[in-house]
């Protein structure tokens, strides 16, 4: 199953970028308390995310050489950005790179039930779930920030 | 009569049997000097210094309000008032402080002037603002302490005439959380329960509710109960041994001491006991509530023993305390700050809701939930929209409430902001911070001392970056930072109505004139509106309204077919015996003592006022996502895990500190300081710890010590007394204010010196009660020596 394989690969690489990138952006803007600790809170979920895969990486192994790789992997955030309008984007790219992981784990849940894998089931819904309230806290808290720092920030 | 409320907090007690009437005790104080026959009017009102909402009659003599006397006939207190209320209702305003000019900054100075100068100043300002950057460069920071008519009309100014989503109130720091947790449950704020449950509940739990202190009249009601026949056992929450946790120890109950930050795991574990043992109304639950199944799988880890390890409570206690629960047949819990500024604060009162929603306890007598405010006007701000929430218990993100508001105020929807949640407090200080709002205005409040991390809060207010206006009786710490400084009318001395946690409506008439050119801040907000020449879409005056009157019925019609509807009400009605509950509308003409009697609950997505949000991260669930669950009409039961809290002690700061309210003052102490026999009963700040922990200091009762935290310090006396080994307790709220002058520790007492700026994710409600600290002896108590 060298495909499935490839997603729990990308699956595991793609949430230890996730987990990068929250951290990165939450010492980034250190200063706006809710960002810092939600974002390192959300950190904590994708590495309970791989900790649970574990075991599927162990059963199916990792694969991340074949097929064009390259088109698969997303690059973290290495820097944060400045000031409210850099928040803003900061939040975005981080709702890309989550939503990449979300879909992930649609694919990897797809092919958890046609080889009736219940326990690999199990986890990629579960981590699906919780990409998902990833992703809507950055929907929250992008709509908050992006008035003021559209329209008066500097 | 004479009378003691200092050292006999409760006063005398008058005990009754389940079931029957409170009886009436007529508490009465006047100024020293003043015989009750001297008295020339009594002034019909309501007391204003905690959240009970106490019917009181103002005493006039000369002019001067003299002394107040409880009224009999409320249904609130039935006449009896706590020493807040007794001492410290009127001194403060015969006090020879008392702002009665407006101040502007000059050369870096304030300096006393007109009002057409001063309101020239925050029109100029106001204005080029508007023109340069737009609404979104203004913000509204408001009280706790305003008329309900003074929030309606400030809400209407600021979402229909600037058009700002900025706007918040201290309430954020008090309420917030019982707002935002009813929401969460029942779909609307409203609280359902009643004070008469005390009477008819067989058991009361007092979560993170220091009541003795904070609510003297209501603790009295408690104890008449439980010092009568057939009384209730009391359940206390608190990791202070308090005079809570006594009662609850003397009735049968228990004292379930959570560490600082740990309350989720403790109702975790609670709710998981009440489930294990099915002590479960499964009929209720069916029938009223939905999502059970994940309340029980969210709650599964934390068995009475994982508390223990989490909270540091005995497993037993929390058995016990869950039995008493579950094996009651009504019970009224209380919920406060030890739950609402602590960490998880709306995961855990949404929790106590859980609770009742399982056993089926809520709408009859003595089965009820009290989510109590800090003060009997806050509840104003949230049902009117001064603060966080939209209008008449209105959802922000729901395009019909919105245009219902402007159908109501005669100006386009898209003028009131609705497009993100309201900013919240901590973001509008932020946000004046870097200078995207420019102008800050401040009314009734005192942020300089009652916002956590306080020092940045002043470096906000005192720098160039933003215009801050304030409007108060006295300048206080935060009007001394302000560019321009407005003196504002006190209960009193103006009329209006405000609503108690009860939803119990009074009218406080005006019994007095402000002094010198003070005004009240009704007449305030619509001076600015009429300077700025907001208009609706006709070209009419925005503001139509010039008397609390005129605009308490506009308000009625605000309230229509919303769950807090006040269309029954009157003025005329007001000046009857009691305070009367809402709604109050064709169908209950003489009010409603309890909501949700039926089970129905206004959680429809085309009633409720949110969406929801998911309770660990606070991300708003949006309409498709709420229609999709189809409440219709079912409560939720919502649960969350515990996570710790923010800041975890270390080496360097071994303690938890963690902040709260006594009994001898209120707020910043801006009236209660002013009250000489308040004052007298608790001059300076302290702190309490427990004694092994003071041993291990060096510190003996009375000695001055250093608590120094990673953002600030206070050097203040050491208490040694019953708080829980590793926990500091310190009284919030102590500036650098100081009536006497003696104070030695006035510059260096200021409890927010030392909590974090970080707030709940759902309410967004600073956390004052968990902050890392160490304790050192500075000196020996110089009394002793």
């Amino acid at each position: 199953m060298p495909h499935l394989s490839t997603y729990v690969g990308l699956a595991d690489h793609s949430e230890e970028t996730l987990a990068d990138s929250f951290r990165t952006i939450a010492d980034g803007h250190a200063h706006v308390a809710d960002v810092f600790h939600t974002c390192r809170m959300l950190a904590g979920w994708c590495d309970d995310h791989r900790s649970r895969l574990s075991e599927a990486v162990e059963r199916y192994g990792e694969q991340d050489d074949v097929d064009e790789p390259e088109r698969l992997h997303a690059a973290g955030l290495a820097e944060p950005r400045e000031g409210e309008i850099g928040l803003l984007r900061d939040l975005q790219d981080l709702h890309v790179l989550a939503t990449l992981v979300q879909t992930t784990w649609v694919v990897i849940a797809q092919g958890a039930q046609g080889l009736r894998d219940e326990e690999l089931l199990e986890i990629a819904q579960h981590c699906r779930g919780e990409t998902e309230r990833q992703l809507s806290w950055l929907t929250t808290r992008m709509k908050t920030a992006a008035p003021q720092a559209l329209i008066v920030a500097p | 009569m004479t009378q003691d409320r200092i050292d006999d907090v409760w006063g005398e007690r008058t005990p009754h049997a389940r079931g029957t009437e409170w009886p009436t005790r007529v508490d009465l104080h006047l100024h020293d000097g003043v015989r009750e026959e001297e008295v020339e009017r009594w002034v019909q009102s309501a007391c204003l210094l905690c959240s009970n909402g106490c019917g009181v009659d103002i005493a006039v003599k000369d002019g001067r309000m003299v002394g107040v006397r409880g009224r009999a006939t409320d249904r609130v207190n039935h006449g009896r008032l706590g020493p807040k209320g007794l001492y410290g209702s009127t001194p403060w305003a015969s006090s020879p402080d008392r702002l009665t000019r407006p101040l502007v900054r000059e050369d870096g100075r304030l300096v006393e002037t007109d009002w057409e100068t001063a309101m020239g100043r925050i029109v100029a300002e106001s204005t080029r603002l508007l023109e340069e950057k737009g609404p979104l460069s203004h913000g509204f920071y408001t009280s706790g302490q305003l008329f309900l008519e003074e929030y309606y009309v400030q809400a209407v100014v600021g979402k229909a005439g600037v058009g700002t989503p900025h706007m918040d109130g201290n309430t954020r720091l008090c309420t917030a959380t019982a707002a935002a947790a009813f929401k969460e449950s029942f779909g609307t704020d409203g609280q359902p329960g009643a004070y008469d449950d005390i009477e008819h509940c067989d058991a009361v739990f007092l979560y993170g509710h220091n009541m003795a202190e904070t609510q003297t009249v209501l603790w009295a009601r408690i104890l008449d109960r439980t010092r009568g026949e057939d009384p209730p056992k009391v359940v206390c929450v608190d990791p202070r041994r308090t005079a809570v946790a006594e009662e609850a120890e003397r009735t049968g109950g228990v004292h379930l001491r959570p560490r600082v930050g740990t309350n989720l795991a403790l109702m975790n574990a609670l709710t998981r006991e009440v489930l294990e043992n099915d002590w479960v109304d499964r009929d209720y639950v069916e029938a009223h509530t939905i999502g059970y199944d994940d309340l029980v799988a969210t709650v599964a880890p934390y068995t009475p023993e994982e508390a223990e390890r989490i909270c540091g409570t005995p497993a037993d206690d929390v058995r016990r305390a869950a039995r008493i629960f579950g094996e009651s047949e009504a019970v009224l819990s209380t919920v406060l700050q030890g739950f609402y500024q602590s960490h998880q604060a709306t995961a855990a009162s949404v929790a106590v809701h859980n609770l009742h929603l399982l056993r089926g306890m809520l709408g009859r007598p003595g089965a009820g939930v009290l989510q109590m405010n800090g003060q009997p006007t806050a509840q104003n701000n949230r049902e009117t929209g001064a603060d966080g929430d939209l209008t008449g218990f209105r959802n922000w993100d729901n395009p019909q409430h919105v245009r219902e508001l402007a159908e109501q105020w005669n100006v386009d929807p898209m003028t009131i902001p609705h497009w993100a949640p309201p900013t919240h407090a901590m973001q509008i200080f932020s946000y004046a911070e870097a200078g995207t709002i420019g102008l800050l205005w401040i009314s009734a409040t005192n942020p300089a001392v009652s916002m956590p991390e306080s020092a940045r809060i002043r470096r906000i207010l005192g720098g160039d970056q933003c215009f801050v206006v304030v409007q108060d009786l006295f300048l206080t710490e935060t009007a001394e930072l302000a560019d321009v400084v407005l003196p504002a009318a006190g209960w009193g001395e103006k009329t209006g109505c405000f609503t108690n946690v009860d939803r119990t409506v009074h009218l406080s008439e005006k019994a007095v004139d402000p002094p010198g050119e003070a005004r009240s801040d009704l007449d305030i907000f619509v001076a600015y509106a009429d300077a700025m020449g907001f208009t609706d879409e006709d070209g009419e005056p925005l503001v139509k309204w010039r008397t609390p009157e005129e605009v308490f019925d506009a308000w009625r019609e605000a309230t229509r077919g919303r769950p807090i509807d006040y269309t029954g009400l009157s003025y005329d009605k007001l000046r009857g015996p009691s305070g009367i509950p809402w709604p109050v509308d064709e169908e209950h003409p003489d009010g409603t003592v309890r909501l949700y009697a039926d089970g129905v609950f206004p959680t429809q997505t085309e009633v409720c006022e949110t969406f929801g949000h998911d309770l660990v991260t606070g991300a708003a669930h949006t309409e498709e996502e709420h229609r999709a669950l189809r409440p219709d009409g079912r409560a939720f039961l919502k649960g969350a895990p515990y996570s710790p809290p923010h800041e975890e002690p270390s080496e360097d700061f071994p303690l938890r500190y963690t902040t709260g309210r006594t009994v001898y003052h209120f707020h910043t102490r801006t009236k209660t300081g002013r009250a000489k026999r308040l004052d007298d009963a608790a001059p300076d700040a302290w702190v309490q710890l427990c004694a092994s922990d003071a041993e291990a200091r060096g510190v003996a009762d009375g000695d001055w010590v250093l608590v120094e935290s990673p953002r600030g310090s206070i050097e203040v006396r050491a208490r040694i007394g019953p708080v829980m080994e590793g926990a500091v307790f310190a009284p919030f709220h102590y500036g650098h204010w100081d009536p006497t002058g003696l104070c030695p520790d006035a510059e260096t007492r200021q409890a927010n010196e030392l909590t974090m700026t970080v707030w709940d994710p759902v309410s967004k409600q600073p956390t004052f009660k968990t902050a890392a600290c160490q304790v050192t002896k500075v000196r020996t108590d110089e009394r002793r020596r």
